[in-house]
């Protein structure tokens, strides 16, 4: 198995504060890794970086082979990114949101027609090529967003808590997405709030005030921490004071 | 070769999204092109509106059979009421001065007797001219009146007479200011639709979560400004052509000198209005500070200082300073001269330069603040 991500003491300081601590993690190809921590723990700090956004001020990293602080077009050429606000034009049919993204990562105008058609098949949302996505549910939305994201077939896959404010069923369909994505051998970084999908991760890690303070399966985990569910872990790393 | 097509389809793609933006939105839309024409319209009227019944005063020295005829003459237009009849050169000023009169007409004494006997007679037209604009158009009207009253008499008079009307413009000579609403319009419009509509729609990207998305992708960040910045160019530059043509077909108001240059320094001016809107959405993290920023801190600003309403020569020293700092005041001066004096390079380079070096700070600026934020 070869390693997609590599950060190695990868540091981050905004002035006095250290926003991300010297973390060292690293994720396989095709596995999908779990990014835990409360807000403000760094998670988006250490992810910014990864996608090439933020510059580190210490340690380094690589992604996709490419070191992200040397590099960064290149990273971002081999990375798919979906942002929270699940990131499509709310005034853009599903049909051109495609078209736009497609064209973004320099996708010929035939391989964007047929990628389209295909997904849109897999997702079962055929009818809604020409509908607004501001006309769409949020489920259906964050699914379309996802499947855009890895339109132009990246190596990995950045997902900032894309699954906010649908119920656990949708989110369930959404996993299904993410796991034949993997299947397919791309590497899922994702960042979530839910612990329910914390378990279906491969393997997470748990931030806490900018360290990793916690990483393996979510077995080894509630093993590690003698606890029944990944709430409970998550409990006793973020907030010691709240666990007697 | 094949990266230059590719990041010029990928350029293209872009921008067609953006004019998506644009058209969807009826908000958008009636801010592009509504507002242009309906301001214009609005300006227009309100300045070039005829003026009835200001009130004047009149001194006549000579009291005879023609200085009547000419005063009936005046008070029959409907453009006069005659608030006083005033009887020596003393009562002119105070009248002034307490705002009952905008105008005095005064007969040099044996007006009639003059006229007839030396052909030539003097009449003064004294105008308060803190309005500058009512002032001229009433001086305008009485000349008028008086000239076509001198054409009358001459169609029965043996020899040919002339009526000497010498206008006085009190409290302003030389007329500063003269509402000329055409290039200070194309200022504000462009100002609007460049940096305010740019500093919004680049604003709402973050709003909605897809500047990331954007950022994460292989596009670099000046791409993304120019693919977001090139539709407003263009519909800016649309927008000054609409608001010539108007200037031109409904009110009369031509372009002396060179068209080309006058759309070359549009474009310098929305370029530097442009890295404004730019700078602003740096700022600004949702649509409404991006609006409220721009309409504070550029709008008011380019409406109030730029010399567009009020004459700058008339402002405090403290403003006078500000203004300085304000591109508009530079792009109206340039615009002024070349539609209205007929201007060439020659004469407006040193405002060029100005306007150059604005746009080239607020381009480094906005760039370098860009840069920041994703650092």
């Amino acid at each position: 198995m070869m390693a997609s991500i590599v950060a190695t003491e990868l540091t981050r300081t905004f002035g006095a504060f250290t926003a991300v601590d010297h973390i060292s993690f690293s994720v396989e190809e095709g596995e999908i890794f779990g990014f835990l921590g409360a807000n403000g723990a760094g998670k988006t700090t250490a992810m910014r970086m990864l996608c090439g956004l933020l510059s580190p001020s210490g340690g380094q990293a690589t992604v996709a082979g490419y070191d992200i602080a040397k590099r960064p077009e290149m990273v971002k050429r081999n990375i798919g990114y979906m942002s929270q606000k699940f990131s499509l034009y709310e005034d853009l049919t599903v049909g051109e949101n495609i078209v736009f993204y497609g064209g973004i990562y320099g996708l010929s105008r035939n391989t964007i027609r047929s990628k389209t058609a295909e997904m849109l098949e897999k997702l079962g949302l055929n009818e809604v090529r020409d509908t607004m996505i501001r006309d769409l549910p949020l489920g259906w939305k964050q699914k379309i967003a996802f499947s855009t994201a890895i339109i132009h077939e990246p190596q990995i896959v950045f997902l900032d808590e894309p699954t906010g404010g649908v119920d656990p069923v949708t989110r369930r369909q959404f996993w299904d997405l993410i796991y034949e994505a993997a299947d397919n051998g791309v590497t899922i970084f994702v960042t979530t709030h839910y612990m329910d999908e914390a378990e279906y991760c491969n393997r997470i890690s748990i931030m806490v005030d900018g360290r990793i303070d916690a990483m393996g399966t979510p077995e080894a985990l509630k093993q590690q921490f003698a606890a029944n569910s990944m709430d409970e872990v998550f409990v006793r790393l973020a907030r010691p004071s709240a666990v007697k | 070769m094949i990266t230059n097509l590719l990041i010029m389809k990928r350029f293209i793609g872009f921008v067609r999204k953006e004019f998506f933006h644009i058209f969807r939105d009826r908000r958008t839309l009636l801010i592009l092109f509504g507002m242009p024409v309906v301001q214009i319209l609005l300006f227009g009227y309100a300045v070039t509106n005829e003026i009835k019944e200001a009130k004047i005063a009149i001194l006549d020295h000579a009291k005879d059979e023609v200085s009547r005829e000419a005063i009936s003459k005046i008070l029959a237009s409907g453009y006069f009421i005659l608030e006083s009849d005033l009887h020596s050169e003393k009562e002119i000023e105070p009248a002034f001065q307490a705002g009952r009169i905008k105008l005095a007409i005064v007969f040099e004494p044996g007006f009639g007797t003059r006229l007839i006997r030396d052909g030539k007679a003097a009449v003064q037209i004294l105008a308060d001219a803190t309005d500058p604009n009512t002032a001229s158009t009433l001086v305008t009207y009485t000349q008028a009146i008086f000239l076509d009253y001198q054409r009358e008499l001459n169609a029965i008079s043996s020899i040919p007479l002339t009526i000497v009307p010498d206008s006085r413009m009190r409290y302003n000579p030389e007329q500063k200011g003269v509402f000329l609403f055409v290039p200070g319009l194309i200022a504000i419009i462009l100002m609007l639709v460049s940096a305010m509509m740019t500093s919004i729609s680049i604003t709402r990207e973050k709003e909605m979560g897809t500047m990331e998305v954007l950022l994460a992708s292989p596009m670099r960040p000046f791409q993304i400004i120019l693919g977001k910045v090139t539709p407003y160019v263009m519909l800016s530059l649309i927008n000054a052509i609409v608001i010539l043509l108007m200037g031109k077909f409904v009110f009369g108001v031509p372009v002396q000198g060179s068209v080309v240059l006058l759309l070359s320094e549009s474009v310098l001016f929305i370029l530097s209005a442009l890295a404004l809107g730019i700078l602003i959405s740096t700022v600004a993290q949702s649509q409404q500070v991006a609006l409220m920023l721009s309409l504070m801190g550029l709008m008011l600003p380019t409406i109030l200082l730029s010399g567009f309403m009020f004459p700058i020569e008339n402002m405090p020293i403290p403003l006078q300073v500000i203004s300085n700092i304000i591109p508009a005041r530079w792009f109206v001066v340039i615009v002024k001269g070349i539609m209205l004096k007929g201007l060439g390079l020659d004469l407006l380079w040193q405002e060029t330069v100005i306007l150059v070096g604005f746009t080239v700070f607020f381009m480094l600026v906005s760039t370098r603040k860009f840069k920041v934020r994703l650092e």
